[in-house]
C-alpha cells in the first residue's frame, strides 16, 4: 500500500494533466480528436477519484471513481456513438465563431482568472491541500467548457464542451464534498448519460430535419 | 404517502400511456390523472396550513409553504394545460402530416413529475437532478412541432440551461461543504439554515453567486435569458403555459430560498443581488416587449419581467414584500397560462404567430380576440386580475422600505409593459385586415372554431385568476403567509 502523501502527489499530476486535456478540446480542430480527449479527460477524473479514496479510504470516492468509469468512458461514447449519425465525425474542421489561436488565448486568460480567483479565495481558510489544487482547476475546467461551448458552431462539439464542463464541476466536487449521499451520486450517474441521450437525440432529429448539425448557424429566432 | 403519491401518479400515468391498448386515450387518462394529482396536492397544502410542514417517503420528501405554494400551481396549470391539450392535439393531428403526437402524453405527465419533485426533494442535491430532468424531459416538447424554428428553440433551451444547471452544481457542491464545516451532516434547506451562521462567509458568496447565475439561466434573469423567448414561443401553447407559468418559477424557488440561507451568513445579504438583477430583467424585458414580432414570443419577455418582480420583490427584504412575492407567484402562474391558453387558440384560428399578419381578429374570431385582450389586460396587471393585486402590494411594500428609486423604475417599466402588450393585442384584434395573400401561408395549420376542452381551460384558469385579484381567500392567505415565512425564516 502506498503511503497517502504519494498518492495524493500523483493525484495532483493527474489533476495537471486533466486541465491539459481541457486546454486540448479548445485547440482542437478535429471533432474526432475532441471525442477523445473527453473520454481521457474522464479516465483521468476517474483515477483522480480512486487515488483521493484511497488516500482518504474513503468508499464513496472509490464508488465515484467506478461510476465515472462506467458511465463516461463507456456509456456515454457509445451513447453519442449511437445517436449521432457517423457523417458528424468526420468533420475534419469545426466551424468556430473565433480563429483557433485567439480562442485559445481567451481560454487561457478566462481559465486563469478563475484560477486564481478561487486560490486567492481558499487563501484564508483551512484547507486540505488535495482541495487547493482540485477546486480551482475544477472551475478552470468548468470557465473552458462554457468557452468553448459559446465559439463552437457545431452540435456534437456544443455537447461535447458540456460534458468538459460537467467533468470540472465534478473534478472539484471529489475534493471539497468527498461523503455525498451515495443517492446522490446514483441520480447524478444517471443524469448525465440522459442529458447525452437527449441532446444526441436532438442532434439527430436536427440533422434529418434541416440537414445540418451546424446549431450555430441556426438563427431564424432573434431580436430584430 | 401523500407526498410520494404527488409524484408516482404522474409518472405511472406517463408509462401507462405508453402502452399501445391504453395510447388511444392518453388525452384523457392524462386529464384525469392531473385532477388527481391536483387534488392530492390540495390535500398537501390542507396539512401544511395545519402543521407548518409536513414529510414523507422516511424524509426524502418534504413539503413546507413555499413547496406547498409551488407544488399547488404546477398542478393547477398541469390540469387546465392537460384539459387543453385534448382539443389542441385532435385539431393538431387532422392537420399534420406526419403524425408523431404518440410521444406528447408520455413526456407531458412525465416533465409534470419532474416540475413537482423539485418543491418536494429534501435533499438539495436530489433537488438540482430534479431541476435538470425539468430541462432534459421538456427538450423533446419545445421542439415538438420539428419545424426549422422549434428545433433550434429546443437545442438552444437544452444547451444553455443545462450548462446553467453545472454552473448552479459546482454552488450546490460548495454550500454542502459549507455544511460540512459548520458541523451540520444532512444536506437539506433546514440543515442549510441551521448551518448558516458557522458557515466561512468565503465559501458561501461564489455558492450564492454560482446558483444566481446557473439556476438565473433557466429562470430567464437577464442577461442569462436568450434561450427563453425562443423555447417559450416555439413550444405547442399548452406547454408553453407549463413552461411559462410555472416551470420557471420552479426554478426561481431555488434562488427564493438562498435568501434565508445568505440572511444568517455574518456579514452578507443577497438583498442587493436580487435587486439589480430584478431590476435589470424589468428592465430590458419591457423594452424588448415593444418591438416584438410574435404574440407569444411577448408573453415570453412578459415572463422575464415578471420573473424579475418576484425576485426584487423578495431582495426588498421585508415580511410584506415576501407575501406581496409569494402573490406574484401565484397570479403570475394563472395568468400566464391564460395568456398562453389564448394565444393558443389564434395559432389554432388563423394557424400564424406573426404579430403583423394578424389584424382584424374581432371578426375573424370573436372567441380567440376576446380571450386574448382579456389575458393581456390580467397579465399587465388591469383590475379585477390578481396581478393587478400583487403588484400593488409588492410597490407599497418597497415604499414602506423606503425603496423609493426601485420603486419608481418599478413603476415605469411596468408601465412601458403595459403599453408594449396594449399596442399589440388592440392591433391585433381591432386593426385593419390586411391581405393575407401577401403574407406566406401559415406555418402550421388552421381551421375552425376553438375546441371547447381549449375553452374549458381558459375558464377554469379566470376563475381563480379574478377572484384571487378580487378577495383574500382565508386558505390562500395563511399559505402565502407560510411561503413568505420560509422565504424569510
Amino acid at each position: 500500500m502506498p503511503s497517502t502523501s504519494l498518492l495524493l502527489s500523483i493525484e495532483a499530476l493527474a489533476a495537471g494533466v486533466f486541465l491539459l486535456t481541457a486546454l486540448g478540446t479548445v485547440a482542437a480542430r478535429q471533432l474526432l480528436t475532441c471525442f477523445h480527449l473527453f473520454v481521457w479527460q474522464s479516465l483521468l477524473l476517474s483515477a483522480s477519484a480512486a487515488l483521493l479514496g484511497l488516500a482518504l479510504s474513503s468508499p464513496h470516492l472509490l464508488a465515484v471513481a467506478a461510476i465515472t468509469l462506467a458511465t463516461k468512458t463507456m456509456l456515454i461514447p457509445w451513447l453519442l456513438r449511437k445517436t449521432v449519425h457517423d457523417e458528424v465525425y468526420r468533420i475534419r474542421e469545426i466551424d468556430q465563431v473565433l480563429n483557433i489561436p485567439t480562442s485559445l488565448l481567451l481560454a487561457l486568460a478566462l481559465a486563469g482568472v478563475g484560477y486564481v480567483f478561487f486560490v486567492e479565495m481558499l487563501g484564508g481558510m483551512a484547507v486540505p491541500a488535495y482541495a487547493l489544487v482540485n477546486l480551482p482547476i475544477g472551475v478552470a475546467v468548468l470557465l473552458l467548457g462554457a468557452f468553448t461551448l459559446t465559439v463552437r458552431r457545431e452540435a456534437v462539439a456544443q455537447l461535447l464542451a458540456l460534458l468538459v464542463a460537467e467533468n470540472g464541476v465534478f473534478f472539484a466536487g471529489i475534493a471539497i464534498v468527498p461523503n455525498l449521499p451515495a443517492i446522490a451520486e446514483l441520480a447524478a450517474a444517471v443524469d448525465v448519460p440522459v442529458y447525452t441521450l437527449v441532446v444526441g437525440l436532438l442532434t439527430r432529429r436536427i440533422h434529418s430535419e434541416l440537414g445540418t448539425t451546424m446549431v450555430g448557424r441556426l438563427t431564424a429566432l432573434r431580436e430584430d | 404517502m401523500l407526498l410520494a403519491a404527488i409524484l408516482l401518479v404522474p409518472v405511472c400515468t406517463s408509462l401507462v400511456v405508453l402502452v399501445s391498448p391504453f395510447r388511444r386515450w392518453a388525452g384523457w387518462l392524462t386529464m384525469l390523472a392531473m385532477a388527481a394529482t391536483l387534488a392530492l396536492a390540495a390535500a398537501a397544502v390542507q396539512a401544511t396550513l395545519g402543521s407548518g410542514a409536513v414529510s414523507g417517503a422516511a424524509g426524502w420528501l418534504v413539503c413546507d409553504g413555499l413547496g406547498a405554494l409551488i407544488v399547488v400551481l404546477v398542478a393547477f396549470v398541469a390540469f387546465t394545460a392537460a384539459v387543453y391539450s385534448n382539443g389542441y392535439l385532435r385539431r393538431r393531428a387532422s392537420h399534420a402530416q406526419n403524425d408523431d403526437g404518440g410521444s406528447y402524453y408520455p413526456l407531458f405527465n412525465i416533465f409534470v413529475a419532474s416540475m413537482l419533485a423539485v418543491p418536494l426533494m429534501a435533499n438539495v442535491a436530489l433537488l438540482w437532478v430534479a431541476l435538470e430532468l425539468t430541462t432534459l424531459l421538456s427538450a423533446f416538447l419545445v421542439g415538438f412541432e420539428s419545424t426549422p424554428e422549434a428545433l433550434e428553440a429546443a437545442w438552444k433551451y437544452a444547451i444553455l440551461t443545462t450548462l446553467g444547471a453545472i454552473i448552479a452544481l459546482l454552488g450546490v457542491l460548495i454550500l454542502y461543504w459549507g455544511t460540512r464545516i459548520a458541523g451540520e451532516q444532512a444536506f437539506t434547506w433546514n440543515e442549510l439554515i441551521a448551518a448558516a451562521p458557522a458557515m466561512p462567509p468565503t465559501l458561501v458568496w461564489p455558492a450564492f453567486l454560482l446558483i444566481l447565475i446557473g439556476f438565473g439561466t433557466k429562470v430567464g434573469l437577464v442577461p442569462m435569458h436568450t434561450w427563453l423567448p425562443d423555447a417559450h414561443s416555439q413550444a405547442p401553447s399548452p406547454i408553453c403555459a407549463l413552461l411559462s407559468g410555472v416551470e420557471v418559477s420552479t426554478a426561481l424557488y431555488v434562488i427564493l430560498r438562498l435568501f434565508a440561507v445568505l440572511s444568517r451568513v455574518p456579514g452578507s445579504e443577497a438583498g442587493p443581488w436580487f435587486i439589480v438583477f430584478g431590476v435589470l430583467s424589468v428592465g430590458v424585458a419591457t423594452i424588448l416587449m415593444v418591438q416584438v414580432r410574435d404574440y407569444k414570443r411577448m408573453f415570453a419577455f412578459s415572463t422575464v419581467e415578471h420573473m424579475g418582480i418576484i425576485l426584487l420583490a423578495v431582495g426588498l427584504g421585508s415580511v410584506d414584500a415576501r407575501f406581496a412575492a409569494a402573490y406574484q407567484i401565484t397570479a403570475h402562474a394563472l395568468a400566464k397560462s391564460f395568456c398562453f391558453f389564448a394565444a393558443g387558440l389564434i395559432v389554432l384560428a388563423l394557424g400564424e404567430q406573426r404579430i403583423a399578419a394578424v389584424r382584424g381578429l374581432g371578426r375573424r374570431s370573436p372567441v380567440a380576440a376576446v380571450s386574448f385582450l382579456a389575458g393581456a389586460l390580467a397579465i399587465t396587471g388591469m383590475p379585477p386580475s390578481a396581478v393587478f393585486a400583487s403588484e400593488l402590494l409588492i410597490l407599497k411594500a418597497g415604499l414602506a422600505r423606503g425603496q423609493y428609486l426601485v420603486v419608481g423604475f418599478l413603476a415605469l417599466f411596468i408601465v412601458i409593459g403595459f403599453a408594449a402588450i396594449m399596442r399589440h393585442a388592440t392591433r391585433m384584434t381591432f386593426g385593419k385586415e390586411v391581405d393575407m395573400a401577401e403574407a406566406p401561408v401559415g406555418r402550421l395549420w388552421s381551421a375552425g372554431a376553438a375546441p371547447a376542452s381549449c375553452l374549458t381551460a381558459l375558464v377554469i384558469t379566470a376563475i381563480p385568476l379574478v377572484v384571487f385579484g378580487l378577495c383574500m381567500p382565508a386558505g390562500l392567505a395563511g399559505l402565502l403567509n407560510l411561503a413568505g415565512t420560509a422565504m424569510g425564516r
